[in-house]
């Protein structure tokens, strides 16, 4: 079967295998007898970290097993989507502790990821929430993980993008809410300087992004607007959103070119007048504004696109954001939406993204003169101590990966000792040289 | 708080649907042959606000055993709100093509079967003069097609019995729910190569069917379109059908 990640870049043909239980899952692996399999969740990575000749589909594996009312511990199938954790236990006053930019990702998904939301610089990653997971690694073994149980293959599974077996099932813990709405602040900041000074004062907001316009140059560079946020005290668990969808719902669907993107990144910034507005919105268009927009990946045309995110540390800082944005805005290759994020505190485990500093995530359509640009800000991203996050990539190299991931030994090393080099793997472990 | 029983509970399109009832707090009992995915999908259930779910082992082709195990779901919910049959195999049909035994496997389980858990449940659900009866059939039991007639002919059986099933069961007040899915996206259909349009997802025709019970429709074609689509189909003259290779 054809199968590709979010980006529709790239594509392989693959054998899918979808087992409806833990057991049937160590069947295949027997019956695999060490052939590579790879993981799959609901495929919003963008890229061939899900990608691989053998696929084995969780999806099947979407069962809730307990619950407790009391410490807000969520133990689940590792299909279990956000959305379907969302929509179960927002009417109940709880909330996931940690969401991406979509609720369409997998429990599991969003572990091998190590995923971050809005909330980052304070809440950290998604695995800081997860208890204890449930890996299959072999016809015979599920381990229990957590930090303090076989807690180097926690760590290493944790963001591991699927690389040490299967996570079949895992216990968060969510957060109480009173309502499932957001009082939303927006901030404009004219250029680059003023969204990072803009960060800096609202760090002790719960939710905070930017969007930035990768487009304008000069005094313009990196103008954007800063929503931040928190949930509402008053009292109202509905899980659909009333009224009131916010952009980008109004994005042209016709060819992507220089001008249209500059032209909806001035209307998108345009669109507040005011320095700061405040609204009140629902969580479904705060946390996953694109979610309403049914297969918006085809937006970018019959060869697919790639999301490119990076972070720098916060001790490069304004110097490299602004080299790199000056990159980008020259190439004039920027995306619609490009994202821009202060991260926390980096946490234990291996391969996870995330470090203190800037984030940027903005797409490009493929075509061929996108690689050279690319590779140019890896280079810039290494040289400022900087990482470029796996769950996005399509295309870096083994050298990049490496430097990227300085520990990457110490994770050969975990798989190796545990007999899952090899096992476990997919398109980007052999491209990024683990396999 | 509703009382639901449900056969062949482990089934994507029921799974979907018991869901959407324990949100509801419905009281449910579950009958499946697997026992591992049956468990599952009861603490699912009540993770999800079901106020009880029991369960029961039963391979639906052991007949013998179909009154007694009906008897215990019937002792254990008090009596039946709603029930809903789903359990059904899509067999190979180049097979049932060269193997008499395996055709008559299909009819077996998506007929004989059917048929008889649905005589014994009507003469329970006649004494208690009230109720539902839902039963997943299938668009394929409105015209037999090349591709899959064996098991079109097994759903078009259990079309017509619950058509007049219905009938007998309107003068004591139970409702007989036909239910006909377009093609789902289920464990069933897995690894064909249908085109993703037209795929609805269970979640969809589990809420079809929800809203079908409570309005007390007597068939459902879910999702909707079909029901247009199954129209132009049983109208095509027979010279042009038998041409086209569906
Ligand atoms: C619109 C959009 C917005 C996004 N926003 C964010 C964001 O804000 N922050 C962020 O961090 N990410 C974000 N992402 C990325 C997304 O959260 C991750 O790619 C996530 O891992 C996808 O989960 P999935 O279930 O779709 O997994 P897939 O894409 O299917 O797989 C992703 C990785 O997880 C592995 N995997 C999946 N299931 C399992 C399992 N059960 N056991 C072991 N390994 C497994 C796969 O092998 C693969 O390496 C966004 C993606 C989209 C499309
Ligand atoms: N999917 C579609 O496109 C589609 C379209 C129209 C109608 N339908 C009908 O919808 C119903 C539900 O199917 P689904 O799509 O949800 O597929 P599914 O997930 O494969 O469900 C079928 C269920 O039937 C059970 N079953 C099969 N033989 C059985 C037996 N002898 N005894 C007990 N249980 C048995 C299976 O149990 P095991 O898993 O343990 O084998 C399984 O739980 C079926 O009646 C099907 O014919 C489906």
């Amino acid at each position: 079967m054809k199968m590709h990640g979010w980006g529709r870049y790239p594509e392989v043909d693959a054998e899918v295998f979808t087992p409806q239980t833990k057991r049937e899952v160590q069947e295949l692996l027997g019956r695999l007898q060490g052939q590579g399999v790879t993981p799959r969740g609901l495929g919003r990575s963008y890229g061939d970290s899900s990608l691989g000749d053998r696929m084995l589909s969780t999806r099947w594996m979407n069962h809730l097993l307990s619950f407790d009312p009391e410490s807000g511990v969520l133990y689940a199938e590792a299909a279990v989507s956000l959305q379907e954790i969302l929509q179960t236990f927002v009417p109940k006053g709880w909330f996931l502790p940690v969401t991406p930019g979509t609720q369409f990702v997998t429990v599991g998904g969003a572990i091998a990821s190590d995923v971050h939301g809005k909330n980052h610089h304070v809440a950290g990653c998604f695995c800081d929430h997860v208890e204890y997971l449930d890996l299959i690694t072999g016809p015979d073994t599920i381990l229990r993980c957590s930090p303090v149980e076989n807690p180097e293959l926690f760590h290493a599974t944790c963001g591991g993008m699927g690389l040490t077996g299967i996570v079949y099932a895992a216990a968060i813990r969510l957060k109480p809410v009173t309502s499932a709405y957001i009082d939303q602040t927006t901030h404009k900041a004219s250029n680059l300087r003023e969204i990072l000074e803009l960060f800096a004062v609202h760090e002790a907001e719960p939710y905070s992004v930017a969007w930035i316009d990768c487009i304008s140059t000069g005094s313009s560079l990196g103008r954007s607007l800063l929503m931040t946020g928190d949930h509402t005290r008053q009292e109202k668990l509905t899980v659909k959103a009333g009224s009131g969808l916010s952009l980008p719902v109004d994005m042209p669907s016709a060819l992507l070119n220089r001008h249209t993107i500059r032209a909806f990144n001035t209307l998108y910034y345009h669109r507040i007048r005011e320095r700061v507005v405040r609204s009140h919105t629902h969580y479904g268009p705060f946390f996953y504004p694109l979610d309403s927009i049914g297969d918006w990946n085809r937006m970018y045309g019959g060869n697919g696109f790639t999301q490119y995110q990076f972070v720098v540390p916060k001790a490069a800082g304004y110097p490299a954001m602004k080299a790199i944005l000056e990159t980008i805005a020259g190439s004039g290759k920027g995306s619609f939406l490009a994202v821009l994020k202060a991260f926390g505190k980096q946490n234990r485990n291996l391969l996870s993204f995330p470090m203190e500093g800037y984030t940027l995530a903005l797409d490009f359509k493929i075509e061929p003169e996108l690689f050279p640009l690319l590779d140019r800000l890896d280079s810039m991203v290494l040289d400022y101590g900087g990482r470029i996050y796996l769950t996005k990539d399509a295309r870096m190299s083994e050298a990049t990966f490496r430097r990227c991931y300085p520990v990457w030994e110490q994770f050969q090393a975990i798989r190796e000792a545990n007999g899952l080099k090899g096992r476990f793997t997919s398109l980007q472990s052999k491209r990024t040289g683990l396999d | 708080m509703q009382k639901i029983l449900i056969i062949g509970a482990t089934s994507a399109i029921a799974e979907a649907t018991a869901r959407l009832y324990a949100a509801e707090g419905a009281k449910l009992y579950l009958i499946a042959r697997n026992d591992e995915r049956l468990q599952l999908l009861a603490g699912d259930l009540k993770v999800r606000g079901a106020s009880s779910v029991e369960t029961a082992l039963l391979d639906v082709n052991d007949i013998a055993a179909h009154q007694g195990v009906l008897d215990r779901a019937c002792a254990s919910l008090g009596s039946f709100d709603i029930v809903l049959l789903a359990h059904g195999t899509l067999g190979d049909q180049k097979r049932c093509e060269e193997e008499v035994d395996a055709a008559l496997q299909e009819l077996q389980t998506n007929a004989v079967s059917t048929i008889a858990l649905l005589t014994t449940l009507a003469n329970m659900m006649e004494k208690q003069s009230s109720g539902t009866i839902a039963v997943i059939s299938s668009v394929a039991g409105d015209r037999g097609r090349p591709s899959n007639y064996v098991y079109g002919t097994a759903k078009a059986a259990v079309t017509t019995f619950c058509e007049g099933l219905r009938a007998r069961m309107h003068k004591h007040g139970v409702q007989v729910l036909t239910i006909k899915p377009g093609m789902v996206d289920t464990p069933m259909t897995e690894g064909m190569d249908l085109p993703k349009l037209l795929l609805a997802r269970p979640e969809m025709i589990a809420a079809d069917i929800i809203k079908a019970v409570r309005k007390k429709k007597d068939t459902l074609y879910t999702p909707l379109p079909w029901k247009f689509v199954m129209a132009g189909i049983i109208h095509l003259p027979e010279r042009i059908f038998k041409q086209l290779n569906l």
